[in-house]
């Protein structure tokens, strides 16, 4: 059983304060919770919501239906009554004029006002959710102590229990046992994956939705004594971050869709220079500027043909917030290892989307450089591209190992690192930098597989459709259907066992991707030949839930 | 003294005979010489252009960055390890067109390093296009009727945003050059040196007689490069009338690590210890 909240109104109402208030206490009451974010592109005004899902068994993805709405304003009940479900109710202040039976008019604003604090009137809402749902005052107190000064504090728990008092419980729910879990968006835990996995260097321009990672690291860097740079524009966010990273130290940056246009050139001489970088980008739907708010996952093709020339490259998707933090902690690991680029899918769904995991641990982290020390060299003349069998020439940081020089060239070049004309020592070059595909190869990780052993029918996602699909897979098969699905996280090199062995089996192959032509499926023919018998697309920049893939699955499949 | 020879490459050469580019090799090589610094201490970033092969022909650590991208790496390398002396080499098409967003911003960082324009008012890699220093109406071989821009005023423009070490030098006058390369080496803080460097295949107008000409010495004058006012006024001297070189403006700021006290105070980021468990407490904000 389980609990759908949306809290809704115009940018600068508290929304966003209210919602992380409300999802700390229910996380520390034990319940399981998986909270999105839908706003507008712009500061003050227009229509913003949360939505909060909870309840006592796991949620990974949004869900349609609602059971209580806290409307902000009287938009808020006009967009959203029609998905409240059967006993639903409405908290709104009582001077919004809206009329509806299931509303309960609250005196958010005058108690918040009695209370002598004017911004208080979430906080009133809050105590009136929580009697609604017949949940007590626990942790309460304790979290509006941590997230405002004492004052503040005092006067919205006091405005809380006032929203408490005015209205009577409605809905009887389960209530869970207390657990060990962190409440954190995928943006927050690559951030947290790469403070983990050793950052030094962070370099990025802002720009949605990719922000919040670099304003995570700049929290954190005094802290962690590492360096986070708001540069002037991506193209010299990503070559500082190949200089640092040349230099010694891990360097990664973040941006969308447009910055990442900006860094291709760049991303083409790390190629040739094989300079371990990390580039995340969190995917908005554009062309250009798009809807900077808002969700897709059209960049595959885009990172996957990125860069002139020829080079090896890795591309991950993160499929949640838990996934985000240890696939960041991987990137940096692969990408010293191989001396290659590692790029970070994510989007502004898992940005947004706020999720209970059990905690991270950090003892299954490593920090793998796969640098040559001075005693590995020892008397031997060192040569940054030495032509080696795996095709990883050691590395070692410049200024460290005297007469050891260390020389990138972003043109053609020896093994000295010297610029070269040869067309014998091109062709070896080029060899070198390939024959790292085969060891990335090694590493890759099948997809993640749920739904009866042979389906007839297999759904085939990535990244952040993770949740919403493996939702859908259940309901599915509970209705008598036959369903798997498989979804990626590594796309390249394209990890393909599972999609052999699933893919022999099925009936039909469904895509469900947040794109308008198929990315993945295209991938998939490209590197298998297996073409995919239907698609189940959106790419109206809103993510699909679990209901809407389950629904679509019925209507246009089965 | 170290001995020069150690920063003599293997490398052919591919500059064209007489190319002012020579003048500033062998300038950059008596300079670390005296500074007795190690191959290993120094590393020569640089663009692409007949520039940007600079550091195909010193034997140090070396990044050769893309054209127009120079700037960034070059910070990145400093910030992440402060004991190398980043010197970098490109030209003025690479510094002042492509490159120009980051110029500007890495003036405005101040972190510690060297930029050195080799400054032939044309394209010489590519072949005889006008650069951003190119004289108005002169003809090259893509300005046909005659260079419709005008030139920008680099030195003016580097002070103007805040500069604290703006000089210019001439190829053609090898103490000169190494003196200023030595001052601005050692200054603390973004450091941009114009060395007048003539393009002998290309650039017709501005060929070593006509820099011979016309240069003079500032050490020569009362001139102070300390005052800010002035020094604007002398970054706009360029002509027939006289090209001044030497320390057109100089003052102390803070620089980019000098702010950051864990920098400033404890080892270079390449020497900072960590451990996944280290970030274990980050995570407690998410309780
Ligand atoms: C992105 C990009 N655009 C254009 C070029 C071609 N290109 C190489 S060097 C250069 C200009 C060279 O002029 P300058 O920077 O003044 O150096 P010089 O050769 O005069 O030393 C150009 C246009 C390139 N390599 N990369
Ligand atoms: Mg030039």
């Amino acid at each position: 059983m389980e609990n759908n909240i949306l809290i809704g109104g115009a940018a600068g109402l508290g929304i966003d304060t209210l919602g992380i208030l409300i999802g700390k206490i229910l996380c520390r009451k034990g319940y399981f919770i998986h909270s999105t974010k839908d706003f507008m592109s712009r500061i003050r005004g227009g229509h913003n919501f949360t939505q909060i899902r909870f309840g006592v068994e796991p949620v990974c993805s949004h869900w349609p239906l609602l059971d209580c709405i806290i409307a902000l304003d009287k938009e808020t009940v006009e967009f959203h009554a029609e998905r409240l479900g059967e006993g639903g109710v409405i908290i709104c202040d009582e001077s919004v004029e809206a009329k509806d039976d299931r509303i309960i008019h609250l005196p958010m604003a005058r108690f918040a006002k009695e209370v002598g604090n004017n911004r208080a009137a979430g906080s009133v809402a809050a105590g009136a959710l929580f009697k609604i749902i017949g949940e007590s005052f626990d942790i309460v107190e304790e979290v509006f102590m941590e997230k405002f000064e004492k004052e503040t504090a005092h006067s919205n728990f006091e405005a809380f229990k006032k929203g408490y008092e005015f209205v009577e419980e409605v809905f009887k729910i389960n209530k869970p046992k207390k657990r060990e879990q962190i409440f954190i968006n995928s943006n927050d835990a690559i951030a947290l994956g790469a403070l983990a996995g050793g950052i030094g260097f962070f370099a990025s321009y802002p720009m949605a939705p990719s922000t919040s990672i670099m304003t995570k690291l700049s929290m954190k860097q005094d802290d962690a004594k590492i360096i986070v740079e708001q540069v002037e524009d991506e193209i010299s966010a990503i070559n500082m971050v190949l200089g640092a990273s040349y230099a010694g130290v891990r360097s990664m940056t973040s941006t969308s869709g447009g910055g990442y246009a900006l860094m291709v050139e760049a991303m083409s001489y790390q190629g040739i220079t094989e300079t371990p970088i990390v580039v995340v980008d969190v995917q908005r739907p554009g062309p250009a500027t798009g809807f900077p708010t808002r969700t897709e996952q059209a960049d595959l093709d885009f990172v996957l043909f990125s860069g002139h020339g020829e080079y090896p490259k890795m591309i991950i998707a993160v499929k949640n917030a838990e996934d985000a933090f240890y696939q960041t902690t991987r990137a940096f690991n692969l990408a010293d290892k191989y001396q290659v680029q590692v790029i970070i899918l994510s989007d502004q769904y898992l940005a947004d989307a706020t999720q209970t995991i059990p905690p991270y641990d950090f003892s299954r982290v490593t920090i793998e450089r796969h640098l040559m020390t001075k005693e590995e060299l020892g008397n031997e003349e060192y040569k940054r591209y030495k032509p080696v069998e795996n095709g990883i020439s050691p590395r070692i940081m410049p200024g460290k190992i005297e007469n050891a020089l260390v020389r990138v060239e972003s043109h053609e070049h020896n093994e000295y690192g010297h610029i070269t004309e040869s067309a014998e020592v091109r062709t070896s070059m080029q060899d070198k930098r390939m024959r790292k595909m085969e060891g990335l190869i090694n590493e890759i990780q099948e997809p993640d597989y749920f739904g009866v052993e042979s389906p007839e029918i297999l759904l085939i996602g990535w990244g952040s459709m993770y949740g919403p699909i493996k939702e859908a897979v259940n309901m599915l098969n509970e209705d008598g259907a036959s369903v798997g699905a498989l979804i990626f996280g590594d796309l390249y090199p394209l990890p393909t066992r599972l999609l052999k062995k699933y893919g022999e089996c099925a009936k039909k192959l469904v895509n469900v991707e947040m794109n308008s032509t198929g990315q993945l499926a295209r991938l998939i023919r490209q590197e298998t030949g297996i073409f995919l018998d239907h698609s189940i697309l959106n790419y109206n920049g809103r993510q699909m839930d679990s209901y809407t893939v389950y629904s679509r699955v019925k209507e246009e499949v089965l | 003294m170290v001995d020069v020879k150690i920063y003599d490459s293997k490398d052919e050469i591919a500059w064209c005979p007489g190319c002012g580019n020579f003048g500033i090799l062998d300038g950059l090589k008596q300079t670390l010489a005296e500074m007795e610094l190690k191959p290993h201490e120094v590393v020569i970033v640089s663009g692409i252009g007949q520039a940007g092969k600079t550091h195909n022909y010193i034997n140090t650590n070396g990044y050769n960055g893309l054209h127009g991208r120079a700037v960034p790496p070059a910070q990145g390398i400093k910030i992440a390890n402060k004991d190398l002396k980043v010197i970098l080499h490109s030209g003025d098409g690479d510094s002042y067109a492509e490159g120009g967003n980051h110029l500007l911003h890495g003036i405005r960082r101040n972190v510690d390093l060297t930029h050195v324009v080799h400054f032939n008012q044309i394209y010489g890699l590519t072949k005889g296009q006008a650069s951003p220093t190119t004289a108005r109406g002169q003809k090259t071989n893509m300005q046909f009727d005659g260079n419709k821009t005008d030139p920008l005023q680099t030195l003016l423009f580097a002070i103007s945003v805040g500069c604290g070490f703006v000089a210019r030098t001439f190829s053609g006058d090898k103490e000169h050059l190494v003196k200023t390369l030595k001052e601005a080496i050692n200054y603390k803080g973004y450091a941009l040196v114009d060395v007048l460097q003539p393009c002998v295949a290309f650039n017709r107008v501005n060929t070593f007689k006509y820099y011979k000409d016309r240069v003079y010495t500032l050490d020569s004058t009362d001139y102070d490069p300390t005052n800010k006012v002035e020094a604007m006024k002398k970054a706009m001297e360029w002509g027939d009338d006289g090209i001044p070189i030497g320390v057109i403006y100089r003052e102390e700021k803070e620089t980019y690590i000098d702010k950051i006290s864990y920098l400033r105070e404890g080892p270079a980021l390449v020497d900072r210890m960590w451990n996944p468990e280290d970030a274990k407490k980050y995570m407690e904000d998410y309780r």
